[in-house]
């Protein structure tokens, strides 16, 4: 018995021991002893982040005793990750990387630090040079919680050898019923017309096919939160993307998504694409690419609308929470400033300068040079979008191919897998919304009270 | 005619072990291509191959997350097996009152998902101050596998010999003596299976490390899957991350080989 007491008791005691002693070597951010300060940053994968990772030294160099740790994360897990600690006030970092749809509806909860007047009080910062359609999406009741690290918006991109081959031409803002009717001429054997995203997700399938549906006339809710989805203009953009698919689109859409779609695309698989700007910059790279020089960019396809470009950036905010808001800040303004820009270029390259962002990396000569085949239309595209009403009709939320409630992932992701398996054969169109409206009519009805 | 169907067998055998090598060995053919050979469509064969993808890995620090693996794997496994040996005797050997019972609140905790528990297990660790922290970490994997390993070694015990404990015990062997001398060493390979399969567990999880480890505690699984680019090629490079991920769990599979057949064939499987 007291053999037995004592193991227990030794057990607790080197379990709690361990804890003790691991917490204090542990991952404190701040030793206030060496006044040193550790900044601990959650974000993407996506390139430009790594690049930033890569020059973070500078940062350090100007600014002793700051030092910041890069915590990289898949974006599924980085919204489970920062969600969980911002929404607990755990605290346990300082710097977060938040996609232009949980901005606004964090600053409104008061977890993320408001910026507005930090960043209108520092001259040398220019705040009225990041875009305006960007900092209208990162806005929430006139106070701007994050500022973009990089944008983009949708663009059409197409291979102009096989435009060529089959006596085609593009103009500068083609309409979807343009673009069918090239794909359709330009699927062979060989490759197909066009690849669209069918993987589903809100952030896969529903990102080109928001834009679709909302050129179409429709859109996810009306005025008074009333669902639209298995209304007609949805149905009809809904139709057109699977019939799309289904006469010219790539093999097995519902597997794909960006990276697959950029695939195909670079191994001359597919005569068009419709997705993200960002993706010309990877395609004109000569290193990785092998059709590097021979795409053209138009605007996004349109039918009832001018514009159908989505908006979507990649932001650094500041949680409420930081132990350390002023260092947090002072990085957070370094990774989106002017200067930040030349060294980017001048250290990695001018191609790898964050676009998207700020309207005078458009006039940085080199920069002009290098991205000139997708940099005027970039800047085009971001600048014409409107995230207040990217549709005809008006809507109450700022954004495009989202609507920012917290409850849009998962109407999105279950209406997603619905219209894939449309989009499979394995149900209608009309069946598919018929139940997503019910979905998103119960995410409606929660906007309302 | 037995020569035939000897043939047979072990064509079909070297099939079957082709066949579950493949998806191994494709992974590290891709480790040493180039991001656009390793995406390209049809897959290419003849592509240059280099270490290149592997020097991206190392120089993303995973050294670290190898060491933050290593020590809540085998921290864990060494924790559960000084708990389930004692407790899985005392379940077997010399069973106690309502064996039955205990054996179900053993198993009954692994009833709930972890996405169930995870609010209030990282509020608890929140208010001790454990988020981040390896041995926090390596409790909660203790935890999490300690039924099982209870279950699994109970039914080693069982296959052990009453007569040998019984002779041990009229010659006058105490219960450590009993436990060390006599019954361990007949339990050794049980004991392999069941190291290893802790092992395998504590290694590869990953919803716990996402959400409870940032930086200094983080784990090769989380840091495996930031690899992944959304807006980006990264089938090499998370291939090469993932060829150096594995290697501890096959070595460790090899090395304990012998021990593993002959455990799982003593009633692991049961």
């Amino acid at each position: 018995m007291l053999v037995r007491k004592r193991f227990l008791a030794m057990g607790a005691g080197l379990a709690i021991t361990g804890l003790a002693l691991s917490g204090c070597a542990g991952a404190g951010s701040t030793s206030s002893a060496a006044k040193s300060v550790t900044l601990t940053l959650a974000t993407v994968n996506n390139p430009q982040m790594k690049d930033m990772e890569q020059l973070k030294g500078s940062f350090e160099k100007d600014n002793p005793g700051v030092k910041v740790n890069f915590v990289q994360m898949e974006e599924g897990d980085l919204r489970a990750a920062v969600t969980a600690d911002v929404a607990s006030g755990a605290g346990q970092y300082d710097v977060v990387t938040v996609g232009a749809y949980e901005v606004p509806q964090w600053g409104a909860q008061g977890w993320l630090t408001d910026l507005t007047d930090n960043l209108k009080a520092d001259k040398s910062y220019d705040v009225g040079d990041i875009l305006q359609p960007v900092r209208d999406a990162l806005s929430s009741g006139g106070k701007q919680y994050a500022v973009p690290f990089y944008g983009e918006s949708s663009i059409l991109m197409y291979n102009k050898e096989m435009f060529a081959k089959a006596g085609l031409t593009m103009s500068d803002h083609p309409t979807w019923q343009e673009v069918a009717a090239a794909a359709k001429v330009l699927n062979t054997p060989e490759h197909a017309g066009i690849c669209l995203r069918g993987k589903p997700g809100w952030g896969d399938l529903f990102a080109p096919l928001t834009t679709v549906v909302q050129t179409f006339g429709g859109a996810w809710y009306d005025e008074n939160w009333k669902a639209q989805v298995n209304a007609p203009p949805f149905v009809e953009g809904v139709q057109f993307y699977v019939d799309l698919l289904k006469a010219a689109g790539e093999k097995d859409p519902v597997s794909n998504s960006f990276t697959e779609c950029l695939n195909q695309l670079q191994s001359g698989k597919v005569a068009m694409w419709y997705d993200a700007s960002v993706a010309a910059s990877i395609l004109e790279d000569p290193k990785t690419s092998a059709v590097a020089g021979k795409m053209g960019y138009v605007h996004a396809p349109v039918y009832k609308t001018k514009e159908s470009g989505w908006l979507w950036s990649w932001n650094l905010a500041v949680p409420k929470t930081s132990k350390n808001a002023d260092a947090a800040v002072k990085f957070v303004k370094w990774a989106t400033s002017k200067d930040y820009q030349q060294l980017v270029g001048k250290t990695l390259g001018w191609t790898r300068v964050p676009p998207g962002a700020r309207t005078s990396t458009y006039s940085i000569p080199e920069y002009k040079t290098a991205a000139a085949a997708f940099a005027p239309i970039t800047l085009d595209v971001m600048n014409s979008v409107n995230p207040k009403q990217p549709g005809l009709n008006p809507q109450p939320w700022v954004g495009i191919q989202y609507v920012t409630i917290p409850e849009f992932q998962d109407v999105g992701n279950q209406v997603a897998q619905l219209v894939a398996d449309a989009i499979a054969g394995r149900t209608t169109v009309k069946e598919a919304l018929d139940k997503g409206q019910v979905i998103a009519q119960a995410a409606g009805d929660k906007q309302k009270k | 005619m037995r020569k035939t169907r000897g043939t047979l067998i072990t064509t079909l055998t070297w099939f079957l072990v082709a066949l579950f090598f493949f998806p191994i060995g494709w992974m590290v053919f891709t480790s040493l291509k180039s991001e656009g050979d390793a995406a390209s469509i049809p897959p290419k064969f003849l592509a240059t191959l280099n270490f290149d993808q592997y020097a991206i890995v190392f120089d993303r620090g995973m050294g670290s997350y190898l060491m933050n693996s290593f020590t809540a794997s085998i921290g864990s496994t060494l924790l559960v097996l000084l708990l389930a040996i004692p407790a899985a005797y005392a379940l077997s050997i010399r069973p106690i009152k309502s064996v039955k019972d205990v054996l179900f609140f053993f198993i009954s905790t692994r009833f709930l998902p972890a996405a169930a528990s995870i609010l209030p297990v990282f509020f608890i660790l929140k208010a001790l101050g454990a988020l981040d922290n390896i041995t926090a970490l390596g409790l909660l994997y203790a935890a999490m596998n300690l039924p099982i390993a209870v279950w699994m070694m109970r039914s080693f015990y069982n296959e052990v010999p009453m007569e040998i404990v019984e002779a041990a015990q009229v010659d006058g062997a105490s219960l450590r003596v009993e436990l060390t001398r006599v019954v361990l060493p007949i339990l050794l390979p049980g004991i392999a299976a069941v190291a290893l399969i802790c092992f395998i567990f504590s290694w590869n999880e990953y919803f716990l490390a996402t959400l409870l480890t940032t930086f200094q505690a983080r784990t090769t699984p989380p840091f495996l899957a930031s690899f992944v680019d959304g807006r980006g090629q990264f089938l090499a490079v998370l291939s090469a991350a993932s060829t150096l991920a594995v290697l501890p769990v096959i070595i460790a599979g090899w090395v304990a080989q012998k021990q593993l057949v002959r455990g799982l064939a003593m009633g692991a499987v049961k």
